[in-house]
This record gives structure tokens, sequence and C-alpha cells, in this order.
């Protein structure tokens, strides 16, 4: 698989109370349309990712409204996976060039939470499990990963709660050198384990905040990039699913679907995780970050905890993870975050990852999880010689 | 959202109010939610009643719950393996958070849930409490 990026395009990540959903779409599909140095009307096909759009704003049909941003008429729909609408769309945007389709796609996701209670956007995110047999007994998108972090950390105790809260400190220090971010500011390991409990263990530090933030990316067809300069493509991209509620997985120590995606996006590109030299990955909640690692395959399952003991997941450690804070610092704007991972991915290996430049970097990949680990998928990306 | 959906449909519900289940017609598997394809194939189930006797495979304590929850305060959820073979989801009751454990024997209970809409539809369904 061949396919190119040819431009980048990101919003400050945070709560945006002066521009709404259309607005913050429309800011970053102009970057990255500017970014690639291409008109809107060079523009094939669009693919929207977005998630909360009819709970939170009462406003579907994303796909059109990102044509009419541009006044352009292509064919133009929104995509939706829960957390992973983001890279759902770049993988519906990457099959419609491999397929012939289109020649130059525009990958968009967009996300507007903070203008309605926690509770609202609580209750919306929870559509993203088991309606009948998980919210009807009340059960919070932090309340499934605290069931997932308690029965691993029962079999693995070698994580222990110093280590998970690594997780977010870490992502905190790159938060803080990453301009787009939504917290800046590093924090340590008290803080974390002192916060406010929101579903026992995980406290407040261990919960990817709630973020309004658009992302967009534009792609070509090899022979496009080639011809316009792309300096980056995706050379490798898998999708693995499983049941909505926990209750029906084989395991609670891991979540299959992200390994299911991580070795089918491996196979597509023709390499082994060994060769991989950073990731972005959804740490929606701290255990899903260490539970990301072993999916991915730079930790075996119940070893993950050890990236964590010695800075390793650091922008200048053994393998970088989340240099742009991951979802807890940058923010969780849900249907944008598989967007802007890429966008993260695509400013390290273009080198423009200033004050978290992952050093020599060639190969990185984003790793994005819808719901509780329902939907997953991965993708794999190169710097061009 | 199917919470706001009719009662008559909730009524429907065998499992959320008998503790009732189904086991596969061909290969046994046991399910505690309506049905879907079973891995070995087939479709065909039949019903099953659960003993409501279980032990807990992980829980957690919520403390900020979704809107129809919040008079509920902090509350525990569990995943649950029923004795029969089947896995659930539930709350538990009448308990201490700090008392419970992964593996700690629980039994069912009919409880309210918590009321909804405009004329305050009461949601019933079973919970579980321990058995120390
Ligand atoms: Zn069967």
């Amino acid at each position: 698989m061949n396919v190119g990026v040819l431009g980048i395009g990101i919003t400050k990540f945070g709560e945006r109370w002066d521009q709404g959903l259309r607005e913050l779409l429309l800011d970053a599909q102009v970057k990255s349309i500017k970014d690639a140095n291409i008109e809107a009307k060079d523009i094939d096909a669009l693919y929207t990712g977005n998630m909360g759009g009819g709970a939170l704003s009462g406003q579907l049909h994303i796909g059109a409204m990102a044509t009419e941003n541009l006044n352009i008429n292509k064919p133009s729909s929104r995509v939706e996976g829960a957390c992973a609408s983001g890279s759902l769309a770049l993988r519906a945007g990457i099959l419609a060039i491999e397929s012939g389709e289109a020649d130059i796609v525009q990958v968009n996701g967009v996300e507007k939470m903070t203008d309605v209670s926690t509770e609202q956007v609580t209750t919306m995110l929870m559509g993203a499990g088991d309606e009948e047999l998980e919210g009807f007994n009340g059960l919070t998108f932090p309340g499934l990963y605290a069931l997932l972090a308690n029965a691993y950390m029962s079999k693995y105790p070698k994580l222990t709660r110093d280590l998970l809260a690594e997780v977010s400190v870490k992502n905190h220090f790159h938060g803080a050198r990453n301009d787009y971010c939504q917290f800046r500011k590093e924090i340590n390991i008290d803080v974390v384990k002192n916060a406010t409990m929101v579903a026992d263990p995980l406290t407040l530090f261990d919960c990817s905040p709630i973020t309004d933030g658009a992302a967009s990316i534009i792609l070509a067809s090899e022979a496009k990039a080639k011809e316009l300069g792309s300096k980056v493509s995706i050379i490798g991209s898998g999708m693995g699913t499983d049941s909505l509620s926990l209750a029906r997985r084989n395991t609670l120590t891991a979540i299959p679907a992200g390994k299911i995606a991580a070795d089918a996006a491996y196979a597509s590109a023709g390499i082994k995780a060994s060769e991989v030299n950073f990731a972005e990955v959804h740490d929606c909640f701290t255990i899903a970050e260490i539970m990301a690692v072993e999916a991915l395959g730079f930790a075996k399952e119940g070893e993950g905890y050890k990236l964590y003991k010695n800075k390793d997941t650091y922008f200048d450690g053994k393998i970088p993870i989340n240099t742009s804070g991951g979802l807890k610092a940058c923010g969780h704007p849900v249907g944008a975050t598989g967007v802007k991972q890429a966008v993260e991915a695509t400013m390290q290996l273009r080198g423009e990852a200033k004050g978290r430049q992952v050093k020599d970097a060639e190969i990185g990949v984003t790793h994005n999880v819808g719901g509780s680990g329902a939907s997953a998928a991965v993708h794999v990306f190169k710097r061009v010689k | 959202m199917f919470r706001d959906s009719s009662i008559i449909r909730w009524r429907a519900y065998k499992d959320r109010y008998m503790l009732e289940g189904y086991e596969c017609s061909s290969c046994g598997k046991k399910y505690f939610e309506s049905k879907g394809m079973c891995p070995c194939g087939s479709i065909e189930f039949n019903e099953i009643e659960f003993s409501g006797v279980g032990k807990i495979v992980s829980f957690t304590q919520i403390h900020s719950g979704p809107e129809a929850f919040s008079e509920q305060g902090k509350y525990c959820v569990a995943i649950i393996d029923l004795a029969e073979g089947a896995r659930i989801t539930a709350q538990i009751v009448d308990c201490k958070f700090e008392d419970l454990a992964i593996g700690t024997n629980v039994e069912a209970v009919f409880r309210k849930f918590y009321k909804s809409g405009e004329k305050g539809a009461i949601h019933y369904g079973t919970k579980f409490v321990p058995k120390f």
C-alpha cells in the first residue's frame, strides 16, 4: 500500500467557545488545503469522522457540511465508529484512493463537546458501549476501562498504580511541548493519584478530557503524491472489531481488536513491530495505553509496564509514545482524534514536531480505538526518502 | 435511545427481568443477553433460567454517573460469571466497595434502576448482592 500525505491541518484543541462545529471543521479543512498547496476543487472525495454531532449539537449530515464549507459538490460522507471515527474516515479515504475512484481525498475529524453538560457528554459517549447491557446498569466510559484496569492489574500486578500514573505524567510532559494541545502543563505521579476518583482505580488524571477540535489531512494516490512532492506516505492500514460489551469478550486483560488491527496493518505495510520508531496510541484512559503498546507488539501482554519504568516512551526514549500529548493531555475531541494522530505522525516524519521531535523518525504508527475496544484501526506512516 | 423506548418493549426483555438467558441448541454455549449468531454458526437458541448465583470477574465503583443515574451517587458495577457459564454486567448493591474483590460470590436480586422521561417511568432490573 502506498498513499501519499499531501497536507495536514489542525485546530487548537480545548474549550473552544469561540468556534462551533462548522467553524472548527472549516479551520482544519482550510489549513490542510493550504499545507498541501492545492485548491479545494482538486479534491475528489471527502470523509469526515464525527461521533456526537447528532447528540450534542443536533447536527448530523456532517459529510455535506464539509463540502458546503468548501463550496464544492464532491462525494462526501460522515464516518462513525465512536472514538475511532477519525481513523475509520482515514481508512475510507485510503480505500477510495486505492480503488482508483479518487486521486486526492480530504479526510477530516471534528467534535464539539463543551457546549453541553458533562452528564450529556457521558451519556453520548456511553452510546459507544452496549446500551442495553452496560448503559442500562449505569456503566460509564471510565467505568468500562476501570473494569479492564482492575482485571488487568489483578492478573498482572507488576503494573503498579505508580507505573499506571506514569502514562499520564509522560503524556502531559509531551503535551507541554505541543502548541495545539489542550493541557500544556507538566504533572507528577502524585497529581494523578490524588485527583478526584472517577471510577476506581481511575482518577480524573487517568481519563482523557472533554475537548473541542478538528483535524484534517489531504491524501493522494502514489502517482499524484510523487508529482506534487509528498514527504510522507501511508503504507499500511488495518482494522479489527469485537463485541460492543465487555462481558461478551474472550478477555478482559487486552483489547483484541487492537491486536487484529495492528497485525493487519503491519502485514499490509510489510513491516514488523520492531521497525516502528514511534506511535500515537489511544490513551483514552491510562490503562488503554498499556494495552495499546502490547497490542502494537512493543511489549508482550502483561509486560507493557516495563516501558514505563525508565522513560522509554518519552520523545527521546526507545519507543516514543504519544508525542502529541495523547488523548490525555492533547485532548480527545472523539471524532477528530484518529485524524489528529495522523497529523502528529506526519509532523514527526516531516521533522516539524518542534520541542518533541523524535530523532531520525522513519516509520510511525497510529492506533485508534472505538468504545471499550469494539473497533480499532492502526495505520503505518513512512517518511519518503 | 433505548432507555426511552416504549415500556412494552422493555417487558420483552426476559434477560433483564427474569434472569433468563439462552443456550445454543447446537453447541450448548450459554448467553445471558439475547442472541446474535453463535460462533458455531447456529442461530437456534433454547431459553434457560439462571440460578442467579455467580462470581465477580472484575468490578469498579462509579463516582460520577450518566444523567439517569445521578440520584444514585456512587455505585458499584461488576462483570459476573454466572454459575451456569454465562457472563453478565450488573450493579452490586447492599455492600461497601472496599469489601468486594475479584472472586467474591454474588446472588441476584430484583431492584429499581431509575426513573426516565417526563412521566417518570420507573425502570426495574437485576442487581446482585455479595454473599461473603
Ligand atoms: Zn453454538
